[in-house]
């Protein structure tokens, strides 16, 4: 018997790609759409790495900044 | 023979899944009402979150609820293929085997519960996490096949997805959240023990320790209306707080009057009675308590929508 073109199973295996690609594609478009709204929005875009970073020191004016 | 006759008959795959059958294992109805529900919470919620985080959030729990149902459908496989109601489920009919099942509830419930962190909150996903493990682990693994008393604590996961929505707003659990989940959690028995009321074979069959099959349908009719007792002060107290005002409160009193009449009628029929019309009260009982509480929660909305005009709260 020769090999069809199409087979049920091909039709399954293909609804099921299609399905996985189109959902990943959305899910990578929603975490774009959620990192636009959170970067604009201002949050905290650098976790704490245990390094001491000069934004995280409380406000220090030096000399030069207290006008002389 | 061609080589798909040939792999199908060597290796059983002539029940290849497509999508669509990885959709009915995260149980797409049950979805739909978690979807309602969260939304509920998260809108009437006092902190309003940006339309793609309440999207995300609502999308999240709603995939969460999913990947509860398909590790519900790895664990019950031989109870839903006895019973009529389930037995065209994926797992029981074929179409996926239970290992893959396991997979993908597994898979999903780590995905759902990572990216509503990150979509919202700590507090959101925990409760989620949560909501996952006491659903698969407490409700399917442990209680449903050792309690009659099954439905009343397993009903605590369906209750959760308003206060997970309500948390990924506010970022915590507040009174209004906490009778939201009541409302659902003290829903839940008289609704089941009404559909166990006729659909009597199935649990029967399955061996589900179902309050009918272990108790007797008279003590099944005496709690059906015990709890519809205690589920009237819940519907009504959150009528009562800032999510109700007066036209929850009108909605939730005709409700509970209409439920309680209800849950009377039941208690006093016996099973001659019952037999007689089809269960007709049974069924109408059954009915009737999806539209209670899809109008409860339908107030709530409406109240929320209505306070922007000085309309809507108390």
């Amino acid at each position: 018997m020769a090999i069809r073109a199409t087979h049920e199973l091909h039709r399954r295996r293909f609804s099921r790609n299609l399905g996985l690609g189109l959902t990943l594609a959305a899910f990578v478009a929603l975490v774009f759409a959620l990192t636009v709204v959170k970067i604009r929005r201002g949050e905290p875009m650098q976790a704490f790495d245990h390094v001491v970073r000069p934004e995280m020191v409380p406000s220090q004016t030096t000399p030069r900044e207290a006008g002389q | 023979m061609s080589d798909i006759h040939a792999y199908q008959t060597t290796t059983g795959a002539g029940h290849e899944p497509g999508f669509g059958d990885y959709v009915q294992l995260l149980k797409p109805r049950v979805m739909s009402l978690v979807v309602f529900t969260a939304l509920v919470g998260l809108l009437v919620a006092p902190v309003a979150l940006h339309p793609v985080e309440a999207f995300a959030a609502i999308l999240f729990i709603a995939l969460g609820a999913g990947a509860s149902g398909a590790l519900n459908m790895w664990w019950d496989a031989d109870i839903d293929a006895v019973m009529r109601r389930t037995a065209r489920r994926p797992v029981p009919a074929g179409r996926v085997a239970a290992g893959e099942a396991l997979a993908v509830g597994l898979a999903l419930s780590g995905i759902s519960v990572v990216m509503l962190w990150l979509a919202t909150n700590w507090a959101a996903a925990a409760l989620l996490a949560f909501t996952i493990f006491f659903y698969a682990v407490i409700y399917s693994i442990w209680l449903k096949r050792s309690t009659p008393q099954n439905i009343v604590i397993g009903g605590a996961a369906g209750a959760f997805p308003p206060m997970i929505g309500w948390a990924a707003a506010t970022g915590s659990v507040s009174v209004e959240a906490l009778l939201m989940f009541s409302l659902i959690f003290m829903w839940t028995p008289p609704h089941f023990w009404a559909l166990a009321l006729f659909m009597k074979e199935d649990y029967h069959k399955a061996g589900v320790p179902m309050l009918t099959v272990t108790h007797g349908r008279k003590v099944t009719r005496a709690h059906i209306l015990a709890y519809t007792l205690l589920l009237v002060p819940v519907a009504v107290g959150a009528a009562l707080t800032s999510i109700g005002g007066p036209l929850t409160l009108a909605v939730a009193v005709v409700l509970n009057l209409w439920f309680v009449v209800g849950a009377l009628r039941i208690r006093r029929r016996d099973e001659a009675m019952a037999e007689a019309d089809g269960y007709a009260v049974e069924k109408a009982f059954f009915r009737f308590s999806l539209m209670y509480l899809f109008l409860h929660f339908a107030a709530f909305l409406v109240e929320a929508a209505l306070k922007p005009y000085g309309l809507g709260g108390w």
